[in-house]
């Protein structure tokens, strides 16, 4: 039988906000356990909530770049569950009536069409602490410095038919959040993790399967990792007649599989109500229309500009508007480099990404900045030095040797453009390969490329080679 | 001096005829002689209260100050206070000292008042007799075999006995006003979101609020006024100006319109009770009110719909009473869910886990509909009732409770009859409207307490309507025999 499988993304995104969502302490990563959290946070009695409005500007904004509904009301309600790094015994999150409802992003798809993803909601809530489990012989410690940091949830539709559609919604949707300058994304310190739901149907039917949820993903590779390994478990599971049961699983990324965590007999029923210590939130249409105001040029946007301005193909406009970060890198460099828009577009997607990823380095930390990396292509583009003589400069550059003209300068490495200079070399090696020559005339003409591979060794690269290519045709005429 | 009212003693200590430290040592002292038989005070701070009196005196000596620097007051134990013990009436924090001071506790200490200790109450606030509290019973001064009166039986058992001039007290179902009724004393809930509720360990969210117990109506309006205003620390705190509530005090009350809701006339009223509150109505109309008959139809919900929304509320708030963090925790648990279970077992006393299963329940998937959200549709009747009410009249007036203290021990295994005591003072909350509960004759030698209750905000008014009737009778002035 043919499988169809169905994923939705819950993806949790913590906002940059400066202080928690729900009280005055700081959010700032890595702090020594419970320094960072204040009476609120640590659930003391008689404490109270008190909204950051900071937050809901935040989720307005992501609101309006998924072309979503902001709601004019919406409720704080508590989830109620008991866990040690849970301080009050609820979390305080929204359910019925989240803030933002209804929009929708684009993925790409690998054969290059483009898919809508709805996204059902993206809600406000605040995250619980963290439970430690090491070093405290046998007992658990809690660290409360993360209570109450502020998390937007935002819950797709169960839209996605594969792990890679999956991977890109994931990837756009990290993406969008930067660019709006809403969350770092950084996913190692867990600011940008996400849950799957997980179900596979016979195709061609319209049910949805039982699904499962898998748990705290917390990397790309991991995303594609779990479902597919999940989406295989689950059909072998069909396949020999069993069924699939609607459960929590985690994800563990040692061993690459999931396991149950809770089934629906042990979950917990949440208890949700509206959270009476907080008013009702109230968004005004005005509220709205200034953020808007506030709104970057977003992704596709920026693609499609790229695309039109620079005569970019999609596939490169969509590389270099993956981050923010890259795209005002990449359009820095078309600056410095005085228009070469096509000819920045294949050194930043291929010299300088390549040299990144191999150093593990990002593009905020490139030892090549944009200025310099346009001042290789304007020696390019003057015939300075050849292409192949430029990625020997850009080694350079990259390892601290100074900008362009000063590694050209120090290595002598100026392309021949000197017609009586290359005129010389070309005689010389014409005069030195008889036989070559020989075979040439008598109609191999595949030998030109050994005379032009001759010509450059014996230049050491530095003939300008289309140059050489019209001596050498007139040559060996 | 102990009998003096707050305007006395103010206007005493301003003039230097008495410096804060002797009244408050009077106080001190006359706890020390009177609360093995009352059990008002499980605390009593008195270095610190001392230490407050002479900083006041200080003040004072400047010419500077407040009507109520210098002034000593007991803190209802539900009040965080700062390095003190702040226990809730419960074993699961009796060893909690309160890192800060709730807003209501700053705000006197900022007045330059003295805090004498903190009072003892209802479990979580949780009853009506304060026979749930950790550390017993609290007596009716008038009669010690008689309940003061709960949640903020304490506070009003120590005001009534003259072992503070004012206390504070909190109110989620007539934790003020039935207690200020069953004690003799004059107490007033505020509307919801008047005082703040920062620092007060919270029992049902929606419906608890802060308020002052005093001798008289002109005391109330002093106090009020230092705990009344917004607070960005309260998301449910009115940001609108406070009035001063006592610059009307005085005003005559001449075709004041009072409204008598015949729901709260009818069948389980005491006899003498209806006929104490006829006379206090019949006072009103010599001071020139005038009174019309109304109804609050939805009046018989408002029992049901409490004991519906207030243990929904309370189930989520005590969660955090887990024994992780502070508070109570067993003895060797031998994993986490052990650790939960005995802790919250061992730490709650019964009619707090009553109300937390009650509260689990009513919001638990497949009933929340049919409870939680039904109550709180008619909520919004019971509400509605009081605002047709308050287009035809200014004040409604009725009994505070619909009898006169009742024995200890007399309803502790009938929690339903125990509930009923509080029947006309839940609507309030329910609605979150201003009340008062002051002195208005006697049941024997136990008091009776007439309800005011004003319009969303009219707590200048209910003082004004109490204070005239105070100027024209006595029983608010009446000290417990024992206790002159």
């Amino acid at each position: 039988m043919e499988w169809e499988t169905v994923i939705g993304l819950e993806v949790h995104a913590q906002l940059a906000t400066q202080s928690k969502i729900f009280s005055g302490a700081a959010t700032a990563y890595g702090a020594s356990p419970n320094t960072q959290a204040c009476a609120v946070d640590l659930g003391l009695p008689g404490v109270l909530p008190v909204l950051n409005a900071e937050a809901v500007r935040m989720a307005v904004k992501f609101g309006l770049a998924i072309g979503a509904t902001i709601a004019p009301r919406s409720v704080f309600a508590r989830k109620n569950y008991f866990y040690p790094d849970l301080p009050k015994g609820y979390q305080i999150s929204q359910y019925e009536l989240p803030v933002v409802a209804k929009g929708s992003i684009e993925i790409e798809l690998e054969d290059g069409r483009v898919k809508t993803i709805g996204i059902t909601r993206a809600h406000l809530e605040e995250d619980a602490g963290k439970s430690l489990h090491e070093d405290f012989h046998g007992k658990s410690g809690i660290d409360l410095n993360r209570a109450g940091t502020p998390l937007l949830e935002i819950v797709s539709e169960p839209d996605m038919r594969s792990a890679k559609e999956a991977v890109a919604y994931m990837k756009k949707i990290h993406s969008l959040v930067r660019y709006l300058e809403i969350c770092d994304g950084n996913m190692q310190e867990g600011s940008f993790r996400c849950d799957a739901n997980v179900s596979v149907r016979p195709k061609g039917r319209e049910k949805f399967g039982t699904r499962a949820e898998l748990k705290n993903i917390n990397s790309f590779r991991f995303v594609e990792k779990a479902i597919n390994f999940e989406v295989e478990r689950q059909i072998e599971l069909l396949e020999s007649g069993g069924s699939v049961v609607q459960e929590t699983r985690l994800y563990d990324a040692d061993k690459g599989e999931t396991r149950p965590m809770r089934s629906k007999e042990e979950a917990n029923d949440y208890r949700y109500f509206p959270d009476p210590d907080l008013l009702p939130l109230e968004i005004e249409g005005a509220f709205i229309a200034q953020v808007k105001t506030t709104l970057p040029e977003l992704p596709d946007q920026k693609k499609q500009r790229f695309v039109t301005d620079y005569a970019l193909t999609p596939y490169e406009a969509g590389v270099l508007t993956a981050s923010r970060e890259l795209a005002g890198f990449y359009e820095a460099v078309v600056e410095a480099a005085q228009g070469e828009a096509k000819l920045a577009a294949n050194w930043v997607t291929g010299d300088l990404l390549g040299a990144l990823n191999k150093a593990g380095l990002d593009i905020l930390a490139s030892p090549v900045s944009p200025q310099a990396l346009g001042g290789l292509l304007l020696r390019i583009k003057d015939n300075t030095i050849s292409g192949k003589i430029a990625k020997q400069v850009f080694d350079a550059m990259w390892h601290g040797e100074g900008d362009a003209d000063t590694v050209i300068q120090a290595k002598g490495l100026r392309q021949v453009t000197d017609s009586g200079a290359i005129e010389k070399v070309v005689d010389e090696v014409i005069a030195r390969s008889p036989q070559q020559l020989e075979q040439y005339r008598a109609g191999k003409e595949a030998l030109f490329g050994y005379f032009v591979g001759q010509v450059m060794k014996a230049s050491e690269g530095k003939a300008n080679p289309a140059q050489v290519n019209a001596l050498l045709k007139e040559k060996l005429k | 001096m102990h009998t003096k009212t707050i305007a006395e003693l103010s206007h005493a200590l301003h003039k230097r005829e008495i410096s804060s430290v002797e009244l408050t040592r009077t106080f001190i002292e006359r706890i020390k002689r009177h609360n093995g038989a009352l059990n008002a005070y499980v605390t009593v701070t008195e270095e610190q209260a001392l230490a407050q009196a002479r900083a006041a005196d200080a003040r004072l000596k400047k010419g500077e100050g407040g009507p109520l620097t210098g002034i000593p007051l007991a803190q209802k134990d539900i009040f965080c206070t700062q390095g003190v013990k702040t226990t809730c009436g419960s074993k699961m924090l009796d060893n909690f000292i309160a890192p800060y001071d709730a807003t209501t506790v700053e705000r006197f200490n900022h007045a330059g008042a003295v805090m004498l200790g903190k009072t003892n109450m209802d479990e979580f606030a949780m009853g009506s007799s304060n026979e749930t509290s950790f550390y017993g019973p609290v007596k009716n001064p008038w009669d010690l075999s008689a309940v003061p009166g709960g949640s903020s039986g304490g506070s009003a058992a120590a005001v009534a006995a003259r072992l503070a001039p004012a206390a504070t007290s909190t109110d989620t179902g007539g934790s003020i006003r039935q207690p200020a009724a069953l004690c003799g004393i004059t107490g007033i809930k505020p509307t919801y979101g008047r005082v703040s509720r920062y620092g007060m360990i919270a029992f049902a969210s929606s419906l608890d609020q802060g308020g002052p117990m005093a001798r008289t109506a002109e005391d109330c309006a002093l106090l009020l006024q230092a705990m009344a205003g917004f607070d960005a620390r309260d998301s449910t705190s009115a940001d609108r100006p406070v009035p001063s509530y006592s610059a009307a005090l005085n005003d005559s009350i001449k075709g004041l319109k009072i409204g008598l809701p015949k729901e709260y006339f009818g069948a389980g009223l005491d006899k003498k009770m209806a006929q104490l509150i006829e006379a206090a109505i019949k006072e009103y109309e010599k001071l020139g009110a005038t009174v019309q008959e109304i109804s609050l139809p939805n009046t018989h919900l408002a029992v049901p719909v409490y004991y519906v929304i207030a243990p929904a509320e309370c189930s989520s708030n005590l969660s955090r009473f887990d024994g992780v963090r502070f508070g109570y925790r067993c003895k060797a648990p031998k994993d986490l869910e052990d650790l939960y279970k005995r802790s919250r077992g061992e730490g709650f006393g019964a009619e707090v886990k009553r109300r937390i299963m009650v509260g689990t329940y009513v919001l638990s998937a497949g009933y929340y509909d049919a409870y939680y959200l039904k109550a709180q549709k008619l909520r919004r009747l019971i509400s509605d009732d009081f605002k047709q009410a308050f287009s035809e009249v200014d004040v409604i007036m009725g009994p505070t409770a619909p009898t006169a203290a009742f024995n200890l021990g007399e309803k502790t295994d009938d929690p339903v009859t125990m509930y009923l005591s509080d029947i006309y003072t839940i609507a309030v909350n329910l609605a979150g409207l201003p009340a008062m509960s002051i002195p208005a004759g006697f049941i024997g030698q136990r008091p009776a307490g007439l309800q005011i209750i004003g319009n969303y905000f009219d707590e200048a008014r209910l003082l004004n309507v109490a204070h005239q009737y105070q100027k024209v009778t006595d029983w608010h002035s009446r000290v417990p025999v024992g206790f002159e």
